[in-house]
């Protein structure tokens, strides 16, 4: 392999180097770290108002940075309107909220975004919507409007809305915060299997089950700032810092 | 406290590139296109204005406001006569505007609370008769509620000889409505000082007793004191004056009144239809505000021990207000600019006098900008005061 | 007892008249106490006599009709009884002002295609682009049959055109050209760009200040002015434009209304998707914020049809300009109350239809809120 070609392969998929963001004079991300290589996956926890979200939210630039770099697979976000087009289209979100879009179908829902933004035909944008919907396993819901889905059902919708831009990159803030507790199983199902299936992601969440189960390393931050990070046995058996402890002991506790 | 760490400071905001795809570079550039675009079609249309005015030899400039008026106004608050100037003209214009502005809101605020409690009241027929109220008076134009009040004085009230007399002293004709009026008497004036100072008597009673609860807990009789002050001082003056009760009463003399006081026919229709056109909409406002406080309110004050009175003004009262004055301040707006039909039934407001103006000097660019500057003028005041207002009592969220 | 007996006593009393849903109803809302008897009693008696007053004048001795204009037998029972003959006689004229005559079916027909539009529009499943065709059809048919000149129709030109077309006209173009003015001032209003901003809010705050007369008469006297030498522009376009800039405002604020009520997070998705800015808001914002606003939309319509009613004031004869000439004849002269009562029925039959149509969404829309 050629020195050139061995360098791209190894460059990570998301670099964050010495991120550092204020909300007015609030210093909400302080000098953040993290390197994340292809099909890597992470799981980022704390407690609230750590900063998490805001982390996640200023890789697809949902949120601006300060001070610091962020390059998404070789592209820097800054304030280049371009690059921020170019990393959107490869960096896939799925909020707590959903987000669906009331007014279209699912199946709408889907196409929008690959008809309009990768300008596919309308034929095969549906066909690959469908695809999708069965991979989420919910094919026959695609004429429904997301109001007339369950809780679970509309963040698999909304999971496979991401997938159609065939993203290298996906990002979950809280996925499973807003949804009834029967329904958390059927969408970490579904991220289960797209993690085995190779996707890179970012995942902010309190479901240490599924750290557990597919992280390669969980992220403890708190304060802003990145506290502990290490392979889930090591993480949950040996937390080093005493803030790390006292949050597992929070919410392990019960 | 130690200082931040210059690392830790936030840093200043990266130089712009200079490329399209910078958003502040991009931003600049929409705004200047939209700027520029506005300022190419205001150029146009003014150089045009300037070119055709050049060619039908039209003046331009406010000194017109200098000159004679020439005509005649038929009601004046203040003096005037034609050979008073185009601004003395436009002064009792804007007084006129004023004046039944002033009245219709009074009026319409309060035939729309009795209405819209109204329809809310348990007897079926009073409910039934409001609702109906409301939904007539809305869905038709007020124009063609102005010319049906103006036809109904002018054409089918008898003349004044004939004059319709309902209550003693109160005549209804062709002419206009004659009402009796308290006699001019200097002790007026004081009662209406005495007044004055009963309401400002009232407003520093209440901060002292304000004061008091909150040190002592004790807590003072504010309604009766302060409706004592107001209805009692200016009720001494009148007792200590002598207790004058001569009122000015109209009297027939030959073909018309004399003496009391008059409504000419305009004025009388546009004050009726303004006032039951606007009191249909604040009817729907009253009542949106008193169901918008949930019944739940009502039930947590009394539970809490507070009786129905002390709900009333401490829970339900500003809660409502708080839905009803917003829409309530649009109205009054409303009622301000809608005083401009007058024009359509010969009320000389300003947008009357002011188009009287205009026919006569040709000005037509400075008549139409002194309507809309009165008209703005307004509008701007009451809808800052309405802000402040919403400033003060929003509720603190999250 | 036998079972049929004990059947019999089982089941509950009917007691007669005293207890039919009429009494019982009537004693709770009209007579529950002293008090409210007595005010049902006071109102239903006024109510009486005033309504029996009302439609002695209005229908026992009203005149209905009078040979060529002798008015004579009207002017006798001034006060007694209505002159409908007026209505009879002029119906035409305040309708469709002084079209001529022979050609009155054509501003019917324009009526009855007018109230089409408005009804099909209602219909939810037509929601889309079909919409969009049948107005450009319906306004294209309404153009040719009011202006004719083509397919054998005689022309008529502008100047006679009345009544009621000219409203619905005003009104309908007023609004429906307003709409695209009063997104971009919505969109602008809501925008970071401090000189767009500005413009925006200017505009709004301007006209929203000053009253419909005056930018009436501002389009009357200074659009000529405005215009190179040369070129005029009629009346009628002169009041159109006029209700285009006042309805574009007031427009704005209700949009702008609905643009607040979308949650932040839908801006957010269509973000994160990588849609461009006109693609967001053509696609995902717009449409959710006009189907909240429609309540506020067609008050704002009810408002704009009821405001046509000012372009009187310079000299152009809608319906109730028509209905304000009638009466200026010496042998009419005095019964403008019966012309104006005639017009009020056709204002009112439309506004509060509309009225309830915008109830009626209301109260769908809070429905699917509520689950």
């Amino acid at each position: 392999m050629s020195a050139t070609a061995k360098a791209v392969s190894e460059r990570p998929m998301i670099e964050l180097r010495n991120v550092n963001k204020w909300y007015g004079e609030f210093h909400v991300l302080r000098d953040i770290n993290l390197m994340v290589e292809k099909g890597q996956k992470i799981v980022v926890c704390g407690p609230s108002g750590s900063g998490k979200s805001t982390m996640i939210r200023c890789i697809n630039r949902l949120e601006e940075h300060q001070q610091g770099h962020i390059i998404v697979e070789g592209t820097e976000l800054t304030g280049d309107l371009r690059n921020i087009d170019i990393v959107r289209r490869e960096v896939g979100m799925v909020f707590q909220q959903f987000n669906l879009f009331p007014h279209l179908t699912v199946l709408e829902n889907l196409t929008l975004a690959p008809i309009w933004v990768r300008k596919m035909p309308k034929k095969e944008a549906e066909e690959m919507a469908m695809h999708y919907l069965k991979r989420v396993r919910i094919p026959e819901q695609a004429l429904k409007y997301p109001g007339q889905l369950s809780g679970g059902q509309q963040q698999r919708v909304a999971i496979a809305r991401s997938l159609c831009m065939k993203p290298k990159i996906m990002l979950f803030d809280e996925p499973t915060s807003a949804l009834d507790p029967e329904m958390v199983k059927e969408v970490l199902d579904v991220m289960v299997e797209l993690a085995r299936e190779g996707m890179t992601m970012i995942c902010v969440t309190h479901e240490m089950g599924f750290a557990r189960a597919v992280a390669d390393s969980v992220i403890f931050m708190d304060k802003g700032e990145i506290v502990e990070s290490a392979p889930p046995t090591e993480f949950f058996a040996h937390p080093k810092s005493d803030r790390t402890k006292l949050f597992l002991s929070q919410i392990l506790g019960h | 406290m130690a200082s931040i760490p210059r690392s830790a400071r936030r840093p200043s905001p990266p130089a712009v590139k200079l490329s399209l795809n910078d958003p502040f570079v991009r931003s600049i550039l929409y705004q200047v296109l939209v700027v520029g675009g506005v300022a190419l079609i205001v150029w146009y249309l003014v150089s045009n204005t300037m070119a055709n005015m050049e060619a039908r030899k039209i003046a331009s400039g406010f000194g017109f406001l200098n000159r004679e008026a020439g005509f005649a106004i038929s009601e004046h608050s203040i003096d005037y006569s034609p050979a008073d100037s185009y601004f003395r003209a436009l002064v009792v214009g804007v007084l006129n505007t004023l004046l039944v502005a002033f009245l219709g809101i009074v009026l319409a605020t309060i035939l729309g609370t009795v209405i819209g409690i109204g329809r809310l009241a348990k007897n079926w027929l009073i409910a039934k008769i409001c609702s109906v109220y409301v939904e007539v008076m809305r869905n038709l134009p007020l124009a063609v509620q102005l010319f049906f009040w103006y036809a109904m004085i002018i054409e089918n009230l008898p003349g004044p000889r004939q004059a319709l007399n309902p209550l003693p002293g109160v005549f209804l004709s062709a002419r206009g409505i004659m009402i009796p009026v308290p006699a001019s008497d200097p002790l007026n004036m004081w009662i209406l000082i005495a007044l004055l100072m009963g309401i400002l008597g009232t407003i520093g009673v209440s901060r002292w007793a304000s004061a008091r609860q909150a040190a002592t807990g004790q807590q003072f009789p504010m309604m009766r004191a302060g409706a004592a002050l107001i209805l009692g001082l200016p009720l001494i003056t009148w007792l200590l004056g002598g207790a004058p009760t001569t009122l000015d009463w109209p009297e027939l003399r030959g073909f018309n009144f004399q003496g009391g006081g008059s409504l000419s026919p305009e004025f009388a229709a546009l004050l009726i239809g303004l006032v039951t056109y606007t009191a249909a909409f604040i009817a729907e406002i009253v009542r949106s505000g008193i169901l918008a406080v949930s019944h739940g309110q009502t039930e947590a004050a009394s539970a809490l021990g507070l009786r129905r009175s002390l709900t009333l003004r401490l829970v339900v009262l500003p809660q409502a207000l708080r839905v009803i004055i917003p829409p309530m301040i649009s109205q009054y707006l409303n009622i301000t600019k809608n005083s401009s039909l007058a024009v359509l039934i010969g009320y000389p407001d300003i947008v009357s006098i002011a188009n009287t103006a205009l026919n006569q000097t040709g000005q037509a660019i400075e008549g139409i900008a002194i309507i809309m500057m009165v008209y703005l003028t307004v509008s701007l005041s009451i809808a800052a005061f309405g802000n402040w207002y919403n400033k003060r009592i929003a509720l603190v969220e999250r | 007892m036998s079972d049929a007996a004990a059947t019999l006593k089982s089941m509950p009393q009917s007691g007669g008249f005293g207890n039919s849903p009429l009494v019982q109803w009537a004693k709770a809302n009209l007579f529950p106490n002293w008090w409210s008897t007595a005010v049902t009693l006071v109102l239903a008696y006024l109510i009486l006599k005033f309504g029996f007053g009302l439609l002695s004048w209005a229908v026992f001795n009203a005149v209905w009709t009078v040979e060529g204009n002798n008015t004579e037998v009207c002017r006798q029972l001034k006060g007694i009884g209505a002159c409908w003959a007026l209505i009879t006689e002029k119906y035409r004229f305040i309708l469709f002002g002084t079209y001529p005559f022979q050609q009155h079916w054509r501003p019917t027909l324009v009526i009855l295609i007018f109230i089409a539009l408005y009804g099909v529009s209602t219909v939810r499943t037509l929601w889309n682009y079909r919409l969009g065709i049948i107005w450009a059809a319906g306004l294209l048919s309404i153009g040719i049959l009011m202006w004719g000149g083509v397919f054998g129709l005689s022309y008529v030109e502008q100047e006679r055109w009345g009544g009621l077309p000219i409203t619905l006209m005003l009104a309908t173009f007023g609004i429906a050209l307003a709409f695209p003015l009063g997104i971009l001032l919505a969109l602008g209003r809501r925008s970071d760009m401090p000189a767009i901003k500005a413009i925006c809010v200017g505009y709004i705050e301007l006209i929203r200040g000053v009253p419909l007369i005056s930018l009436l008469f501002m389009a009357s006297v200074m659009l000529p002015l405005f215009l190179p030498e040369g070129l005029t522009i009629d009346k009628l376009l002169r009041a159109q434009v006029a209700i285009i800039m006042f309805a574009g405002a007031y427009l704005a604020e209700v949009i702008r209304g609905g643009l607040q009520a979308i949650p932040k997070g839908q801006y957010e998705a269509a973000d994160a998707l990588g849609l461009s800015y006109w693609k967001k808001t053509g696609f995902i914002i717009l449409p959710q914020a006009l189907k909240i606003v429609i309540p506020p939309l067609v008050n704002t319509f009810i408002g704009m049809f009821k405001d046509t009613s000012l372009v009187v004031i310079i000299g152009i004869y809608d319906l109730l300009g028509a209905a304000k000439v009638s009466t200026i004849e010496p042998a009419w002269r005095g019964f403008s109350v019966e012309a104006y009562a005639f017009v009020s029925i056709i204002y009112f039959v439309f506004c509060f239809a509309m009225s309830k149509y915008s109830q009626k969404v209301e109260a769908e829309l809070s429905h699917t809120h509520k689950r």
